[in-house]
Parts: C-alpha cells; structure tokens; sequence
C-alpha cells in the first residue's frame, strides 16, 4: 500500500488549514455561498436534502485496517454509526456537521486521508482494478499509474476549474474490472509489439443523460509521456468544452461534437508542442510509488488445504460464498474474497461502524492488512490463504456481511436516490431492497446465474444504469415516481449502453417487471451456462418486450 | 483594485475602449485594435477574452508589454490554460487576470503564469489584499511544477514535490 512522506503529508495538512480557513470566511462573509460552493465541493462537502454530505477519498480504492477503523470511528462520532460506499471506490457520510467537518478532516489525515477533489468541476478520485496486484492476467499494478494520477491531479493549478467534473479510471489487465470505457479518461496498460509497457488511451466516455463508451484516442503511449499527454488532452478540453450549458460540459460532449480525429488532432498538436519533459515524471517517481505496491510478503502454501476442504464438505454456507465470493490469486495457496456489502433487503454498499471494524479485523489478521472498495460497492480481501477463508467466511457471519451473491442478482448497484440525494428524481434505496428480497432465495439467484441490476433516481445515472444488464432510471412523471427499465448495459466486457424496454413502471409494478424479465430469460435460454447477458446478446428486445408489455 | 504578490500596485496601464483615442502613455488595447500595435512609442498591451486563442498572439508575443485576460466567472478556468499556453509560447511580459477572480485561486493564478490580477471592487470589498497575500503561504509546494521552470527569480516558477523529493534522495 502506498504510504505518505513527509511531502505528502504537509500537503494534506496544509490543504485542511486552508479548509478550515474557508470554512470561517464564508461564515464571516469574506466569501459569498456561490464562491464557496465549488470550494466546498472540492473538498467533497455537498448540501444534501436533509444535510451535509462529506464524500472521503479512498484512492483506487486500496485501504489498510487503521484506515477502516478511522472510518468507523468517523461513522460513530460525526455521524449516525454508518457510511456508504460509493460506485467510485469512495466513501461517504450523509449526517455530519458543517462545524465538524474540519474535525473529520484532521481525523482523516491523521490516517493518510483526505476528501480532496471527490467532487467539483475537477479531476475526481482516480478508479482503478479491485483485483490490482492480485490478478493473474495482470501486466502490470494499475495502482502505480493511479497514486501518480492522484499525486499530478491533486490541486492542479491549471485543472482546477474545468467546465465539468473529470473520471479517469485505469486497468492493468486485458480483462476490465474498472469500467474504464465509462470515464472521461479510460487508461488500459498494455504492451507495444517492441514488449515496452505504455497505455491504450480511451476518451469521451460517460453515463449521465447522454451515455457514450469511450473512443481510442491513442492505441499506445509510452509510459513516462502519460502526463504530458494528459496535460495536453485536459488543455484541449479546459479551453475548448462547453461552457453554455452544464448539461453539455463534460468532455464526452466535446469528442462527441468535434469528433474523435478533429480531437485527437488537437490533442497530439498540443501534446507535440508543450514541453513534455518540464511534465514527465521522473523515473525515480516511478520507482519509489511502485515499491509500495510490491505484492506483500505472503508466507509460502500448499496448493490445497485439508481444512479448506473439509469446510466445503461441512457448511454448505461457505461452500456457496466460495462458489461465488472468492477469486483466483497468482499466488499459490492464496484467494481474493469479496465481502458482500449487500445483505438481502438491505441497502446497497452501506456498512455500520461495527460491520467496518470486523472487516478491518479480518483484514489485519488474514490479509495483509488490505481492503480494496469495488466500484460494486463491496469490500475485497484480496490476499487470504485458502487454510484461512473458512475463519474469513465464519467472521462475517452473523452480521450481513456473508451474502453470497457477488454478481448475483441481488449485488444491486444503486445511488442514494431520493432518500438523501437533492438532485434525484425517485427514490432508488427501496427500490434495490424490494428487488433484493424479491430474489433473497440463495439457489434461486444461483439458477439465474450471473445478472447485474443497476439502479439511479435520476438521469445523472450515478447509479451505473445505463451499464446494468438491467438498468433502472427513476424518474419523475407529474409528482408520480415512474422508473423506466433499459436491457444489455455492460461496462467492460463489449461495453454497450443498454436498451430501454418501452414505457416505464410504477413503484409498486417495478418488482413484477423484474420477474418478468428474469423468468423470460430462464425460459428462453439455451441452456444455464447462457447468462442473462448472452441471451439478450441473442434474442434481442423482442421476447422481454412482448413479456412485458403485451400480456397486460 | 490591482495587486500582485506584493500587494496592491498602482495601474500604469489606461485601458482603452473600441473607440478611445490613445493615451500618452501604457494602453490596453481591445484585440480588434491590435493593428494599431505597430506605430504606438508607449508600452501596449492587450485584452483579450477567454474564448480566443493565445497562439493567434504569437507574431506579436515580443512586441506586447502586458496580456490581459478576462474571467468572466472565477468558475470558468480557460484563463488558467491561456495563461499556461502563453508562456510556454514565449510571453515574458506582465500577464494580468481580470475579472471576479477569488482570493482562494490567487495561487494557482500565480503558478500559471499570471502576474497581476485587476479585481472589481465588489470583489475587493470582500476580499481585501490581505486574504489575497495569505493565499502565497496556503501550500509550500504542490505536485506540479509552477508555469516557469527554473525561473524562480521571477517568483512565478516553484519546485514541485517531485523535484523536492528527488532533491531529498540525492
């Protein structure tokens, strides 16, 4: 894990005096509420429906225990014993107290963390691999390029005040686990036909209201020329995005309207012409992050364990979290384990003070001391001997963390909807619980097999849904919550936008909706290896329409 | 209210208008009255809006002794690229921002190029000079280097947190 230095701990300091400092201006009236608005969000402090909301940085998603627990005790004194994990890795707190807010803050970095840029016209909290460091198809540790990110992005002085906010995601393997055509910057390392390591460069994806995947700007760029190239493809879009019509400002629009080459030619004229080594990074930089993200020292193990299987044999709980939970590691006698945040009928990525401090305990016991946040919003454990996941699995029994349902149709992705959110338009929330109970039943999720539902209560889509296999946007119709259903979303694998079935669904129809698509799947499928995905791939709309709509 | 690093500063500069007769001394000219750039004995500058682009200036760059470019919002940040741009093109005269900057961006202006910045008076009766000065002592040093590498006698440069740490290492 990376740890700070003595830099980029005065710098985190320095940047929570310089809050708590404007945080009195603007109660003494030196700064008016629109002036201090985007200085708030850049510190990550939103003015929800019924309260402030503090968004925490988690960068690419990797913390240690001491990290959780400061979480938790965050969760305990400021706010209502809990938080929420967020589609961006983050972390946020719903209830604290404006006056308090410099208080979390020295709290965080006092434990290496801050809230800066996790939200605001700026570049956001750089997302990465769940699985970094743990993949065995992996190049290289997607997390060097991201702390390298965070470090250059951190209080840019020239991308500070971009017309819109600004995601950059990055892979290190073939296989994407960070849904980097889904972000304004999508970064793929790859290899180039001399073996050299650089990156496959994506622009102008997005959700939102206007959903785009992400274009190739660049197939290969070396990589010490990543920050020169992105200062040049910032520039382009800090001068040249809209600025009209905040709706139209994010960086996908610009592609989208000038067109992928027109941009790219901008964005190689400019790369050509700024001084690239005055924006490189140096070597030595590389070197230094890339130590702390060595794979940690993992006592040697057999490829099997005895008490692993005998386990398997004995609790058919474990033997199904296994089945569903647990990931291959590149290193013999080791497994990953995802720690479902979505217990049936709960809410989505929302974890207590007590559930955070298990996790941390878990972590610091059996795994290396490691957690890493899913854009799922689940927790992984990415480093457990096969001999320890039994102990793992009987830890998070008993308190809604032992969900065997990764991936599964009851690991919902939803955004906080109407429940907190002042832009939402329906309640989301309720709606992933109804749904989650609907299919609580283990093997009925497991006959359906692997289907992700993802849920937003309004068109900004932070919810993910335009990338759910099934998508549900809510939306406001004449005072009247009415969700419209969209089908075959995916974020990786062939990124596609999904498509809407027809009119939307009341409230209380949405739950039928859902069986009805799910039982047309498993009637139409050729066989239980054909996921949901597949078979949409296949039939097409016509089947889940007809099943929708006509029988009524 | 016009201030610099320093603090506030008196104008030199009489800012001209599309129809304004020039002054018998340093003048700001609109862009559309560039051409008048070639016959004028004072010091000329330029203002320019923040949709142009600088690199139309550059035939010109040696010849201006000041740039001045609008914010309209301290919200629209294209100044800060346009600032980066004209420096690495070259400019070595006073670039100003002008417009409803925030005290809170007076770093980031400095570290992009930009000299001075001429504020309205609303803006000034909130933010007085000395919120503005504040701001230079905010952050030590950042991760990204200043708009001037190695030029730090001009106070514009600053050494990042990567050079600090390589020159730690060594």
């Amino acid at each position: 894990m990376y740890r700070y230095d003595e830099f980029d701990h005065r710098f985190v300091a320095e940047r929570t005096a310089e809050f708590s400092a404007q945080v009195e201006r603007r109660l003494a009236g030196h700064l008016t509420e629109d002036e201090f608005k985007p200085l708030r969000l850049m510190n990550g402090l939103y003015l929800q429906l019924h309260a402030y909301m503090l968004r925490v940085a988690i960068p690419y998603g990797t913390l240690g225990s001491r990290q959780m627990r400061m979480l938790a005790q965050i969760a305990e004194t400021y706010d209502r014993g809990y938080g929420h994990f967020t589609t961006r890795q983050n972390i946020q707190f719903n209830w604290p107290k404006l006056r308090d807010v410099p208080a979390i803050l020295r709290d965080l970095a006092s434990v290496e963390m801050h809230a800066i840029q996790t939200s605001g016209n700026c570049i956001r909290n750089v997302t990465s691999d769940p699985l970094s460091g743990v993949a065995a198809d992996e190049i290289e540790d997607p997390r060097i390029t991201a702390e390298l990110l965070r470090q250059w992005s951190s209080l840019h002085p020239e991308f500070t005040f971009l017309g819109r906010k600004f995601k950059i995601a990055v892979t290190g393997s073939e296989v994407d686990r960070a849904a980097i055509a889904v972000h304004d910057i999508g970064l793929q390392i790859v290899r180039n036909a001399a073996g050299e390591q650089g990156y496959r460069v994506l622009v102008g994806g997005g959700q939102g209201r206007s959903p785009f995947i992400g274009k190739e700007l660049r197939a290969f760029l070396p990589r010490d020329q990543i920050l020169p190239y992105l200062t040049a493809a910032l520039r382009v879009y800090n001068l040249h995005g809209r600025r009209d019509n905040k709706f139209k400002a994010r960086i996908k629009i610009l592609v989208h309207e000038l067109g992928i080459e027109e941009y790219r030619t901008q964005v190689e004229e400019e790369y050509a012409r700024l001084d690239a080594d005055a924006v490189r990074h140096p070597a030595e930089e590389w070197d230094r992050i890339a130590q702390y993200f060595a794979l940690p020292d993992l006592p040697a193990r057999a490829e099997d364990d005895a008490g692993y299987q005998r386990a398997l044999k004995q609790d058919p709980g474990f033997a199904d979290w296994v089945g569903r939970n647990v990931h291959a590691h590149r290193t013999t006698g080791y497994r990953a384990a995802t720690v479902s945040l979505k217990p049936i009928g709960g809410i989505p990525g929302d974890a207590t003070a007590e559930q955070m401090r298990v996790i941390a305990d878990l972590a610091e016991a059996y795994s290396a001391d490691e957690m890493r946040v899913t854009h799922e919003q689940n927790i992984v454990l990415p480093h457990v001997a096969l001999k320890d996941l039994h102990k793992v699995y009987r830890g998070l029994v008993g308190i809604g963390l032992d969900a065997p349902n990764r991936g599964l149709v009851t690991d919902i992705m939803a955004c906080p909807g109407l429940d907190y959110c002042a832009l939402a338009t329906a309640r989301s929330i309720p709606v992933a619980q109804r749904i989650s109970e609907r299919f609580g039943d283990t093997n009925r999720q497991k006959e359906i097999g692997p289907l992700s539902i993802k849920i937003s209560g309004c068109i900004n889509a932070c919810g993910h849904h335009h990338v759910g296999h099934i998508g549900i946007l809510g939306l406001d119709k004449a005072g009247v919550e009415s969700y419209q259903i969209t089908l075959g979303g995916e974020p990786a694998d062939l990124p596609a936008v999904g498509e809407r079935t027809g009119p939307g669904f009341s409230y209380e129809e949405l739950p039928d909706a859902i069986e009805t698509i799910v039982d047309t799947y498993l009637a139409a499928r050729e066989g239980p290896d054909e996921t949901f995905l597949q078979a949409y791939r296949r039939l097409g709309m016509g089947p889940f329409k007809e099943a929708l709509y006509d029988a009524a | 209210m016009l201030l610099d690093r320093s603090g506030v500063i008196d104008d030199v500069w009489t800012v001209i208008g599309e129809d304004d007769a020039l002054p018998d001394g340093p003048a700001i000219l609109p862009a559309a009255r560039l051409a008048e750039l070639a016959g004028v004995a004072h010091p000329v500058g330029v203002h320019i809006d923040n949709a142009a682009d600088p690199r139309s200036l550059q035939p010109v760059l040696d010849r201006l002794g000041l740039i001045s470019v609008a914010f309209p919002s301290f919200a629209d940040g294209r100044g800060f690229s346009i600032a980066r741009l004209l420096r690495e093109l070259g400019f070595m005269g006073r670039l100003r921002a002008t417009g409803p900057v925030i005290a809170d961006q007076f770093a980031y202006l400095l570290e992009c190029g930009f000299d001075e910045v001429s504020l309205p008076e609303t803006v000034a009766a909130r933010q007085p000079a000395d919120q503005w000065l504040a701001q230079l002592d905010r952050l030590s040093a950042g991760y990204q280097r200043g708009a001037l590498p190695g030029a730090t006698d001009r106070g514009a440069g600053r050494q990042s947190i990567l050079d600090q740490r390589r020159a730690a290492s060594s």
